[in-house]
């Protein structure tokens, strides 16, 4: 006799994969990814590449520039400043952009707005995340002139796109019960905000602020650069584009480097203190 | 909370928002951003974006070109990623608490994921622009350590939270490291992962055009050279032949996600 | 004939606190055996000495005629498929099917790359069915395992133990995380494994009466040393309080 919850093959080889919906689409994307892999390296342009001595050239390259790291065409004050400079750049697009993203999510968080308010600003979020940060700020380098100007503004939709996703999460978790007991005392939608959802949230809030800043120092090195405003990146930049100086671009890559690693072991540890599920 | 302590908090928030506005005043200083100006600029910038950002007849001539470029783009951001997500698997194997095969190792992949993630993309693509030249390869290469980095540390945090118990229960039945591995966390973590890949497909293609603008490459490459000849109509096209490809993106990675988590 | 015998067991994480000291107990095959004790007794890491999932520092296990303290890691591999292990949280690995579960028993027998590739045989696969039937939870052998309730998933941790054809079955809290009703569906069916099919179990609980009612024999362990050994009838309210430290009255027996 055989038990019909038993499933097997035509040759009689019993199943144990139930075959569903989901380990399908996991096996196609996987499979759709390796093609078009194996189809970008069919299709690339290798215009002058010379891999071999590309590679040995690149490992002494790096050797350079890691082991005997020099400055010669400024000095360490100078250096300092303009890591100064990109660091400004980094804070001022994060904390304007976290003041515009802290009202946008108020309209984005479905328990605080209308649904249709909310599914607006949501799409034109997601458009504006669309355009890379790099053409935002070359837009607005011609239309607003060349300065700190275009890159902090360049740089400040791509803040706010990201803290309006995580502040309207954070704004959405918030404990029903705080908005039933406030209502039920005759608060209004603003009191709520102020006195329920801005006390609960705070510190979860900051975190996400502080995690963006990491991320803007990053883009900023490179904006900073892009928009004429100075900063490290346009030292870089000048260094290994212009002098060709790989002790110089090694000195500078260490400054990034020693700022990137503060400022990560500071987010490392916040995330550990506020968001321990998903940091262990 | 009595009287002390609400004075207390009042204080430590008067004192925050000090240190805040200060920080904000020294960045200003140091980058001479003038805020006034800055927010005034917003919407004379906005007016001259719909006034020449324009996509004209004259324009769409270049799309076979534009698409072309666009093509080169995305297959090198996707290949960048697939490849980094194969290395990136094996470091976050050796990097994660539960599956490490020792301390050398792990501390080994996680000083490379610190290392290639931190240094940002621009130094990557203006040190391998030296050697390596004006093509294909040098994009890949940049976006491809990036990602590394980024890859591997979602990776270890993955793999530790999906895996913890499942790795002691086969290691009770006497299974081998690969078995384990290959049988248990992989299937645990793979939707996980697959998630963490489309979000950085997205990321990458976005990413491509900083270093194609660097490294003379895809479509980074067409929007410079247009932006430079001043041609805001082309430049116009190129825009939204990116935005429409990162949505495309995003929307089948969002449908891929709900399907799979 | 004794199974499992363990002589000055002691285990130390560090050098001032001491997990287990000079723990010494003897299991016959085919026994019922339960480990008492409140929380961070050492019931968990005692488990674990056994199948060297936790190494001890001091003592000897003798398991099967095996020095366990002595085995290379080849040999410990082939003690680990002799041992089945049961966990309070199930272990299983939620995102795939009962019936694959199941089989992860068999690695222990395989080599890696049958491992990997995921070969099982016609019998290996039947038997799993087999197991599954028993303990009543066939028909969701192709359901994922986060879509089972706790009692199913614990029987889906029971059949991957059976399925290793072990001597002896080593039970970590089994029913620490389950309502009464599926407590008691597991409990027998542990006991019915032992009774049946002739498989030693050695159950960490922290029900007194469940382990009086189903073991024959009860070990209570008071920081990390055994206090009581003896039948579940012998226990008196005297030596409960000795293992709790607590008065009878003030512990909440179900």
């Amino acid at each position: 006799m055989e038990a019909s919850y038993i499933r097997r093959t035509k040759d009689g080889r019993i199943h144990i994969k139930s075959g569903s919906k989901g380990d399908q689409v996991v096996r196609w994307t996987l499979i759709i990814l390796l093609v078009l892999t194996v189809v970008g390296f069919l299709l690339f342009n290798y215009t002058g590449l010379e891999l071999g001595s590309a590679i040995a050239e690149t490992a002494y390259n790096l050797k350079v520039m890691f082991l005997e790291p020099t400055l010669s065409h400024f000095d360490l004050g100078e250096a300092v400043y303009q890591v100064g400079i990109t660091l400004g750049l980094a804070f001022l697009a994060t904390i304007i952009g976290a003041i515009i993203a802290f009202f946008l999510s108020l309209m984005v968080a479905t328990n605080l707005a209308p649904a249709w308010v909310s599914r607006i600003i949501r799409i034109f979020v997601a458009v504006i995340r669309a355009v890379p940060t790099v053409l935002w700020v070359l837009i607005f380098a011609i239309s607003a002139g060349l300065g700190s100007e275009a890159a902090v503004l360049g740089m400040l939709f791509h803040s706010i796109a990201y803290l309006v996703k995580a502040f309207s999460e954070g704004f959405e978790e918030v404990d029903k019960g705080i908005f039933e007991a406030l209502k039920s005392s005759g608060a209004n939608w603003w009191h709520i905000v102020r006195s329920g959802v801005i006390p609960t949230t705070l510190t979860y809030l900051l975190s996400w602020v502080f995690l963006r800043f990491e991320i803007n120092f990053g883009v900023a090195v490179a904006m900073g650069a892009a928009a004429g405003a100075g900063g490290i990146g346009f030292e870089l930049f000048m260094a290994s584009g212009f002098y060709f100086d790989l002790r110089e671009v090694g000195f500078i890559t260490y400054s990034i480097l020693i700022i990137a690693f503060l400022l990560e072991v500071i987010s490392t540890r916040l995330k550990r203190r506020y968001f321990p599920a998903t940091s262990n | 909370m009595n009287e002390k302590a609400m004075r207390k908090s009042r204080w430590q928030t008067v004192i925050f928002l000090l240190i805040i506005i200060v920080l904000t005043y020294l960045s200003s200083a140091i980058t001479r951003f003038n805020f006034v100006e800055g927010m005034a600029t917003i919407p004379e910038a906005i007016g001259w974006i719909f006034s020449n950002l324009m996509v004209t007849q004259e324009s769409m001539d270049k799309l076979p070109k534009i698409l072309e470029k666009l093509a080169e783009t995305i297959f090198m951001s996707i290949a960048a990623t697939t490849i980094a997500a194969v290395i990136s698997l094996f470091l976050g194997l050796f990097g994660s608490k539960t599956t490490k095969v020792n301390n050398f190792l792990s501390v080994f992949a996680r000083f490379i994921a610190s290392v290639s993630r931190n240094i940002p993309v621009v130094a990557w693509s203006l040190v391998l622009l030296l050697s390596f030249g004006q093509n294909s390869v040098t994009g890949f290469l940049a976006l491809f350590i990036g990602t590394v980095g980024f890859l591997t540390r979602a990776f270890i945090e993955s793999i530790d939270e999906a895996s913890q118990s499942s790795v002691e229960a086969l290691t009770a039945t006497g299974a081998t490291y690969l078995q384990i591995v290959s049988k248990a966390v992989i299937p645990q973590c793979l939707p996980q992962i697959l998630s963490w890949v489309l979000f950085m497909v997205e990321t990458n293609i976005r990413n491509a055009t900083l270093v194609g603008i660097l490294t003379g490459t895809g479509i980074g490459y067409t929007f410079d050279v247009y932006y430079k000849m001043l041609n805001y109509n082309a430049v116009a096209l190129v825009t939204l032949c990116i935005v429409i490809t990162v949505i495309i993106v995003d929307l089948i990675s969002n449908y891929v996600r709900k399907v799979i988590l | 004939m004794s199974l499992l015998k363990i002589e000055g067991l002691g285990k130390s994480y560090t050098a001032d606190k001491q997990i287990l000291k000079n723990v010494n107990f003897e299991i016959k095959a085919g026994e019922f055996v339960s480990i008492i004790g409140p929380s961070g007794a050492g019931k968990s890491t005692m488990l674990r000495c056994i199948n060297r999932m936790v190494e001890f520092n001091e003592g000897k296990i003798i398991f099967n005629h095996q020095d366990v303290g002595s085995l290379n890691n080849k040999e410990l591999r082939k003690l680990r498929t002799n041992i089945g292990m049961v966990f309070q949280h199930y272990n299983l690995v939620p995102r795939l099917t009962v019936i694959e579960n199941v089989l992860h028993g068999r690695f222990g027998y395989k080599t890696t790359l049958q491992g990997v590739l995921g070969r099982y045989t016609e019998e290996e696969k039947e038997r799993a069915f087999y197991l599954l039937e028993k303990l009543g939870i066939h028909e969701h052998a192709y359901k994922r395992c986060d879509q089972l309730s706790g009692g199913q998933q614990q029987r889906v941790g029971i059949c991957r133990a059976l399925i290793q054809e072990p001597k002896l079955i080593l039970c970590d809290e089994p029913i620490a995380s389950l309502d009464p009703s599926s407590s008691k569906v597991i409990m027998d069916h542990l006991k019915s494994i032992s009774t049946e099919m002739g498989i030693t179990c050695l159950v960490n609980l922290h029900q007194v009466e469940v382990a009086q009612h189903y073991s024959d024999h009860i070990i209570g362990l008071n920081k990390g040393e055994v206090v009581f050994r003896g039948e579940g009838s012998e226990l008196s309210a005297e030596q409960i309080q000795k293992i709790y430290e607590t008065n009878t009255k003030d512990l909440i027996i179900e």
